[in-house]
Formats: C-alpha cells, sequence, structure tokens
C-alpha cells in the first residue's frame, strides 16, 4: 500500500471514530452558548484552549459543533449511500431477471435519473416534503443508485449466461436464493467500489444542500450547515467555516483515493 | 443516423414530460403554499380566497390537466410572489446564468483537456503526479468552499477582485474560476485515461512507426479517438454547470437562475419552480441530443452501426 493511501485509511477510520464517539470526546455539546466569550480565535492565533478550534457569534464551541457535525454528516452519508445501493442493486437485479417490459422500464428510470442534475430536482423535492431528517436521507438515498444498476444489471446478465447460475437453478433454487447467496457476491466487487466512489459524492452534495439552508436543519448541525452559518462571519472570524470546510475537503479526497485505489485492487473488469 | 436521432429526440421527450409530471405532483401534493405566501396568521377566509384564486383546490388530476394545457398554450403559471409571468422571471435571468456558464465551460475544456492530454503523454513523470494529485483535489472539493476560500484570498485578504454582485466584469472572475475548476479536474482525469487506453493502441504503434511526426500521431490518430468517451462526459457536464450554477451564484450573489431557483424553492413559489425544472430538462435533453449527434459525425463506426447499438440499447 502506497504511503499516501496508508495515511488516507488512517484519516478515514480516525474520521469513523470521531462519528462514533462524539459524545465521549466533545468538550462541549454543540448547542451550548457561552455568551461571553462569542467570536474567539482558535488557540494558536490569540484563543485560549477553553475553545481549541474558537467559539461562533452565539459562543459556540466549534470543535464541539465540528464533532458532532461529522457524526450528523457521515450519518446522512452511510445510510444514503447504502439505500442508493441496496435500491440500485434490486433494480438491476429484477431488469436482468425479467428482461423485457420490466428491463425497459428501469433503463428508462436509469437514463432520467443520469441525464438530470440531481442538486435540481433535491432542491425541489425538499422544499415540499420539508427538511425533516429521515426525509432527507431518504432523498439523499436516490443518490447514485442508477449506477449500482447499471452495474448490477449488466453483471448479472452476464452472470446468469454463466454455468453456475443454471446449475444452482436446476437444483431447485428458487430465484432470490440465486442472485442473493451466489451472484451478489460474485459482483460484489465491482459495487463496493462504486459504492465507495458514491460516498464521498453524497458527502458533497449534503454538505452543498446544507450550506444552501435546504439541508440539515438546526439546531442540527452538519458539516455544510457549519459553512453555511459561518459565511457571515467570512472576514470576521473565517475558523468559523474553515474548519469543517478543511474537513469536508480531506474526508472527500481520502475515500476518493481509497476508492480508486479499491478499483485498481479489485475489479475483474478492469484488465 | 436519422433513425438514430429520432428515436434519441422522442426519448428525450419522454424525459421532459416524466420531469414535468414529477414536479407537479411534487409541488402541489404536499405542502400549502397559501400557508407560506400569506402568513400562518391569515384569516382563513383569505387563505381560502387565495386556493381558489391560484386553482389549489381542485382535485389533483384537474391541475394536472390544466397545467399541461396551459403548457402548450405557452402559459407557465405565474409567481405567487409578484404575479408575474413564471416563465419571463425565469428567462429574465439567463443572461446573467450564461455570462457565468459559457466561459466556465470553455476554460473547463481548455485547462481539463489539455492536462490530461499533457498528463497522458508524460505518463508517470513528476509532472503527471501533480496533476493527477491536483485533479483529484479540484473535484473532491466542493464548490461552496473553493469559492469561499478563493473569496477569502483574493477579495478579503488581498483586495484584489470583489466578493460578490455583479456590477463590473472583473466580479464574473472569481465565480468563472470556481464554476471551471472542479470540471477541469475531472475532465483532466478523464482525458488522461482516454488517452492513455488511446495510446496503448496498436494502430498508434503503426502510425508512428510509418515515420509521422510525434505530434501529428497525437493530434490526429490518439486525440480523435480519445474524444469519444469524453464527449459524454461534457454531455453530463452542461448538467454539472447549472448544479454548480446554483451553489455558485448563491457563494457570489450572482443575479442568475441558480439563485432563482434556490429562492423560489424555499418560498415555494410553485409556477417558477415548475418552469426552471422544464427549462433545466430542455437544456439537458438538447446537450444529450447535441452529444450523440455529435458521437455519429465524429465516430463513423456509428453511422454505419445502426442496428447493432439499437438493439444493444
Amino acid at each position: 500500500m502506497p504511503l499516501v493511501i496508508k495515511i488516507c485509511a488512517v484519516w478515514v477510520a480516525l474520521v469513523l471514530l470521531i462519528a462514533l464517539s462524539a459524545d465521549l470526546i466533545a468538550p462541549y455539546s454543540y448547542s451550548q452558548l457561552d455568551l461571553l466569550a462569542r467570536l474567539t480565535p482558535p488557540v494558536f492565533f490569540g484563543g485560549s484552549t477553553a475553545h481549541w478550534l474558537g467559539t461562533d457569534e452565539l459562543g459556540r464551541d466549534v470543535l464541539s459543533r465540528l464533532i458532532f457535525s461529522v457524526r450528523i454528516s457521515l450519518l446522512v452519508a452511510f445510510i444514503s449511500t447504502l439505500l442508493s445501493a441496496v435500491v440500485g442493486v434490486l433494480m438491476g437485479f429484477a431488469a436482468a431477471h425479467f428482461r423485457g417490459w420490466v428491463e425497459q422500464l428501469v433503463l428508462t428510470l436509469v437514463d432520467f435519473q443520469a441525464s438530470m442534475p440531481f442538486m435540481i430536482i433535491a432542491l425541489a423535492v425538499l422544499a415540499f416534503f420539508g427538511n425533516t431528517l429521515p426525509l432527507f436521507i431518504a432523498l439523499m438515498g436516490f443518490y447514485g443508485w442508477e449506477r449500482s444498476a447499471r452495474i448490477s444489471r449488466g453483471l448479472t446478465i452476464a452472470a446468469n449466461e454463466q454455468g453456475y447460475a443454471a446449475a444452482v437453478y436446476d437444483l431447485g433454487a428458487s430465484p432470490w436464493r440465486v442472485y442473493i447467496l451466489h451472484i451478489l457476491p460474485n459482483i460484489a466487487s465491482t459495487l463496493i467500489v462504486s459504492v465507495t466512489l458514491t460516498f464521498p459524492e453524497v458527502i458533497l452534495l449534503e454538505s452543498g444542500l446544507s450550506f444552501l439552508g435546504l439541508g440539515v436543519q438546526p439546531p442540527m448541525t452538519s458539516l455544510g450547515n457549519m459553512v453555511g452559518y459561518g459565511r457571515e462571519y467570512l472576514q470576521t472570524a473565517p475558523w468559523i467555516l474553515l474548519a469543517p470546510s478543511l474537513f469536508i475537503v480531506i474526508t472527500t479526497f481520502s475515500v476518493s483515493m481509497l476508492g480508486d485505489w479499491l478499483r485498481d485492487r479489485l475489479d475483474p473488469t478492469l484488465n | 443516423m436519422t433513425r438514430f436521432l429520432a428515436i434519441r429526440f422522442l426519448r428525450g421527450l419522454l424525459t421532459l414530460f416524466l420531469v414535468l409530471s414529477f414536479a407537479f405532483v411534487i409541488l402541489r401534493s404536499t405542502g400549502d403554499p397559501a400557508m407560506l405566501i400569506m402568513s400562518a396568521d391569515a384569516p382563513p377566509e383569505a387563505l381560502e380566497a387565495f386556493r381558489k384564486g391560484w386553482g389549489l383546490d381542485a382535485p389533483l388530476w384537474q391541475q394536472y390537466l390544466g397545467y399541461f394545457k396551459n403548457l402548450l398554450e405557452g402559459n407557465f403559471g405565474y409567481s405567487m410572489r409578484d404575479k408575474s409571468p413564471a416563465m419571463e422571471l425565469v428567462l429574465a435571468r439567463i443572461p446573467a446564468t450564461l455570462s457565468l456558464a459559457v466561459p466556465a465551460f470553455i476554460l473547463k475544456l481548455v485547462i481539463g483537456i489539455s492536462a490530461g492530454v499533457f498528463a497522458a503523454l508524460h505518463r508517470n513523470s513528476w509532472i503527471d503526479r501533480l496533476l493527477i494529485s491536483l485533479s483529484i483535489a479540484g473535484y473532491t472539493m466542493p464548490s461552496f468552499v473553493l469559492g469561499l476560500v478563493l473569496v477569502l484570498v483574493f477579495a478579503v485578504n488581498l483586495g484584489w477582485l470583489p466578493s460578490g454582485g455583479d456590477t463590473t466584469w472583473q466580479h464574473a472572475i472569481l465565480p468563472i474560476v470556481t464554476l471551471s475548476l472542479g470540471g477541469a479536474a475531472v475532465l483532466a482525469r478523464f482525458t488522461r485515461s482516454a488517452m492513455l487506453e488511446v495510446m496503448g493502441q496498436p494502430y498508434i504503434r503503426t502510425a508512428s512507426a510509418k515515420g509521422l511526426v510525434w505530434r501529428r500521431v497525437v493530434l490526429d490518430h490518439a486525440m480523435p479517438n480519445a474524444a469519444i468517451p469524453t464527449l459524454t462526459l461534457i454531455g453530463f457536464m452542461v448538467g454539472s454547470l447549472i448544479a454548480g450554477a446554483v451553489v455558485v451564484e448563491s457563494v457570489f450573489s450572482w443575479p442568475g437562475v441558480g439563485r432563482l431557483l434556490v429562492t423560489s424553492v424555499a418560498n415555494r413559489d410553485l409556477a417558477v419552480v415548475q418552469s426552471l425544472l422544464l427549462l433545466v430538462a430542455t437544456t439537458m435533453v438538447t446537450a444529450n441530443l447535441l452529444v450523440d449527434a455529435l458521437y455519429g459525425w465524429i465516430d463513423p463506426r456509428v453511422r454505419s452501426g445502426q442496428e447493432a447499438r439499437g438493439k444493444a440499447l
């Protein structure tokens, strides 16, 4: 493993750790106000160790908010990516299994999803279904399903023509059994690569929508949220938005690098 | 070729229809615009009058048919905020967005393709590695972060460029750069791998063995073949330009179509959102059609292999 990949893996593990142990490691609650210490800079820029990364305009500790934001952003990204993978794989299986009009329908939906910029659709849906967290995650879950669907459809069609699928059918297995226990493990590596590459895009999408004020709503905080609300203080207190921005960039960079490396190692469709 | 395009055209129309229906169903079936436009403590008679006035109390299928009938007559609805025709509001903002999007598109193509080709031709050199890292950094960085960082550096600290608004041409520099860098990074990466694949083909070796100058080999043989998959990406870039414009225009307070979408979504201004969706969908469908037509023009195999392709699609 090249050094860069090792560093990225360590960073990703660190981020996961932060997200899981947010309650334990954050020095303050993310909505705790300290009105006497508003807009204090981070510790090496004139601040104190009471607030390592400074405070925002309401005196909330930026470090604690960052930690909790990581948890929420990662939560949204994980669940959404999982949802989109499951939906995509199921649709791909359906298309490959039934062929005929089912396949045409799935392909048209895939085309539709692939051709419209997702942010536009997301904006429209968000305004009218509201911004509650479960709904937001469900919406994010529709991002990227078309890639998993295309991959699983293509590989399943190929797999169906190979001997092992026919053999298991002949032994009397139901289609579900064949797909989940036999075909899925064989197409898993390509799917995993695609999912790993979609994950940072979901993080970027969620943070973009939260930045616009249409994603995760206050008092909950997410990385994009912090950047959006910190924008007003760009000149006077830039650390409010620089800390989450840096975090977003490094995390998406690390996951992308890992995904690329995984693809080079695992993907049997490349030679 | 015409049959191929005709099928694509019909599919495009279908996509448009789906987008509009989708927009309509979503926008009308939840949320009550009356409550939002008039404040929540308006008297119930006022809310009812508002709903009646905008036809929101008719059953959903009636509103749906009425909507399409209006569309065919060229009536795109009226903004609920200021009663002006929705499509006019949208169209008025297009020049502002185009003045960002078109230069950004050109810049993306120039930077992305030249960086990608250069990296491919100097594979594994330090330049190649630098360009790859830069391009990964470019597309993993969210556009709002890039925009804000540029504002911080160039507007706040250096004071060279203004940070928002659209009065002079200097105001356009930062938004255009922000819009173009992310896409340029993706394009560079893609072009590099397309070029690498092409350069490994036997015909390149033949061309060079024939005695052709290296430059001719690259320009006449390698690049046209690498252009084909790159073309699909360029088609998608139109979509990402629109999505990118939404964020960039919000960061730089640029009065374009993207910002109109954000504000009218926040205000639940139904007709404006629908008109915007229609505009975006039409643009995407047209862009994809153009890409398909360009395929046919660039790649002679596409023109002669229609039936086989048609079945595979």
